[in-house]
């Protein structure tokens, strides 16, 4: 399982700190497909960034399997079972599919491993295996090599951040798949997804909704989806505005 | 052949993947003598009467077949300079595996400077891998200056490997090629400096006949304080293509000097370079790490990627 307690991030902007993540403290439980959504700019990613330990918080701590690893690195924090898939995938000249895949299965990877974590993310591992991770493959592909490589890390927490982004609808649906199957799999495992999209909500067993940097609520997928999709609390103020003009029209 | 000891062996499987006495035409050159040779019937090899060096041709129409030309050096303080020649006849296709490793461990600078001439006959192709290594905890320098020149005719391919990733102290690497048309010259440059090492690198591409086309591309690692120069000039003399590309990884205080050179003397030449110098993106160390990899485990497997 994993805690955050009172956690608070903060950057320098023109001289002043200004917090982006203001005294969270959540858990996410084993078992538990757990989905972080938000306006933008509610500092879910930056939350993300701060548990595989990429960002470290000016205040509070973070607990994982009973651990206390606030001060832990990177490297660390992966190896106790700590995996994440970035947003923005990262390019490598001359490291190949096959040689990134084999360093996050952490073992002897074969070439069939390797393929079938490529199938499930619906690349043909045929065409992919020896590819350069390079400025050759678009970003969509790039993003699902990204969702291969955290799949073969196998890891008791893993996190998304915003997987759909740059991924084409067919690769969507097929990503959606991918999660359900992880899901179904879970067992005593966790998933943490940062989305917007409404069919990742709904595949949730819980959902974290943060705001300003605070956390809004958080429940199951049950509790607070009514009450977050067709209204106007994930956009309070511009829904405001967009009522007023529809107003002023009639 | 001659006896070999245990650094000579460890050398030459270091340039030349050499585990045992190679399979056809073959010339070991091992502290300036020659420690073995044989010629096939379609690959003569024999000692050129004025100089130190070899004369190789190669019959035209040779098919799969390979010549070893490796040279180690073990002794201290030994310098020296070797012609070999290759003819290489039409409709060939042959690949020939240099290189040479130096063993260093006494205080005097050791020097072997290899000049090689091709004369690749029309529409031949040859594929050319030439490894440098150098090693020892002597403070004697290890220092390598070869010279490549390269004069193809019609139709004519060659493709060419140069490594040279460790231990070499001081390298300049000169390489001139002429392209009558139709001609191909593909170069993949791989090199890594450390400590105060210094290697220079040189190109100039003469692209004479219509349809010529080189591609030379270097990609290179400078730790430490070692400097390395990239000066790679392609001349377009007809309706021709030619691209060069530098690309760096800069590391500690090293120094990285790129100096592209294009001259289209013709309407319809179209010559391309590209360099870029930069350190490890932080991005990359960061996702590696977060597979589990040390920094300088994420370090070490970028560099190797990137020299693969």
């Amino acid at each position: 399982m994993l805690e955050l307690k009172n956690i608070t991030f903060q950057v320098n902007e023109d001289n002043q700190k200004k917090e982006i993540i203001r005294d969270i403290s959540l858990q996410i439980p084993n078992g538990k497909l757990v989905v972080v959504t938000g306006p933008n700019g509610g500092g879910k990613s930056t939350m993300a960034r701060l548990i595989a330990g990429i960002e470290q918080p000016a205040s509070g701590e973070i607990w994982f399997d009973g651990q206390n690893i606030t001060d832990w690195s990177v490297t660390d924090r992966a190896r106790a079972g700590i995996a994440f898939a970035f947003q923005q995938p990262v390019r490598f000249k001359g490291l190949q599919v096959f040689d990134l895949l084999r360093l996050a299965a952490g073992k002897n990877l074969s070439m069939v491993g390797a393929c079938d974590y490529l199938s499930k993310v619906g690349l043909c591992a045929r065409d992919y295996i020896d590819r350069e991770i390079n400025a050759s493959l678009s970003g969509g592909e790039l993003k699902r090599i990204e969702i291969a490589t955290v799949l073969a890390r196998g890891a008791k927490l893993t996190i998304f951040d915003e997987p759909e982004a740059g991924i084409d609808l067919w690769s969507f649906q097929n990503l959606i798949e991918v999660f359900r199957e992880m899901r179904e799999q879970v067992q005593d495992r966790s998933i943490l997804i940062i989305s917007h999209q409404e069919r990742i909500l709904n595949i949730a067993d819980e959902l974290i909704v943060l705001k300003d940097g605070r956390l809004s609520s958080q429940g199951t997928r049950d509790e607070i989806l009514p009450d977050l999709i067709g209204t106007s609390s994930a956009v309070p103020d511009c829904k405001k505005v967009t009522s007023g003009k529809g107003a002023d029209a009639e | 052949m001659m006896k070999l000891d245990e650094t000579q062996l460890r050398l030459l499987r270091e340039v030349a993947d050499l585990h045992k006495v190679p399979e056809g035409a073959y010339n070991i050159r091992s502290n300036s003598k020659s420690a073995g040779r044989n010629s096939t019937a379609n690959i003569e090899i024999v000692s050129k009467e004025d100089v130190s060096g070899l004369e190789i041709r190669i019959k035209p129409g040779t098919k799969h077949e390979s010549v070893h030309i490796p040279v180690v050096m073990t002794e201290s303080g030994l310098k020296e300079v070797v012609y070999n020649d290759f003819h290489i006849g039409e409709d060939a296709d042959v690949v020939i595996v240099a290189g040479c490793g130096i063993d260093n461990c006494g205080n005097q600078d050791s020097q072997h400077d290899g000049i090689h001439r091709f004369f690749v006959g029309k529409n031949a192709h040859i594929r050319y891998v030439e490894k440098h290594y150098g090693s020892g905890d002597g403070k004697g320098k290890r220092i390598l200056n070869p010279v490549t020149e390269v004069y193809q005719e019609e139709g004519s391919s060659v493709e060419m490997e140069m490594v040279q990733i460790k231990g070499v102290d001081d390298t300049e690497r000169t390489t001139i090629a002429e392209l009558a048309a139709g001609a191909r010259l593909v170069v993949r440059e791989r090199l890594m400096t450390h400590g105060d090492q210094r290697a220079v690198s040189t190109y100039e591409v003469r692209l004479n006949g219509e349809g010529a086309s080189a591609d030379v591309v270097s990609r290179s690692v400078a730790r430490d304080s070692s400097y390395q120069k990239f000066d790679a000039k392609l001349l377009g003399n007809a309706p021709c293509s030619g691209h060069t590309e530098c690309d760096s990884i800069i590391m500690d205080q090293g120094r990285i000097l790129a100096v592209p050179g294009l001259e289209a003397n013709h309407v319809d030449a179209a010559l391309v370079h590209e360099a870029a110098i930069g350190k490890i993106a932080g991005d990359q160390i960061i996702k590696l790490m977060t597979l589990g990899l040390t920094e300088q485990e994420a370090e070490e497997q970028i560099i190797n990627g990137f020299l693969k």
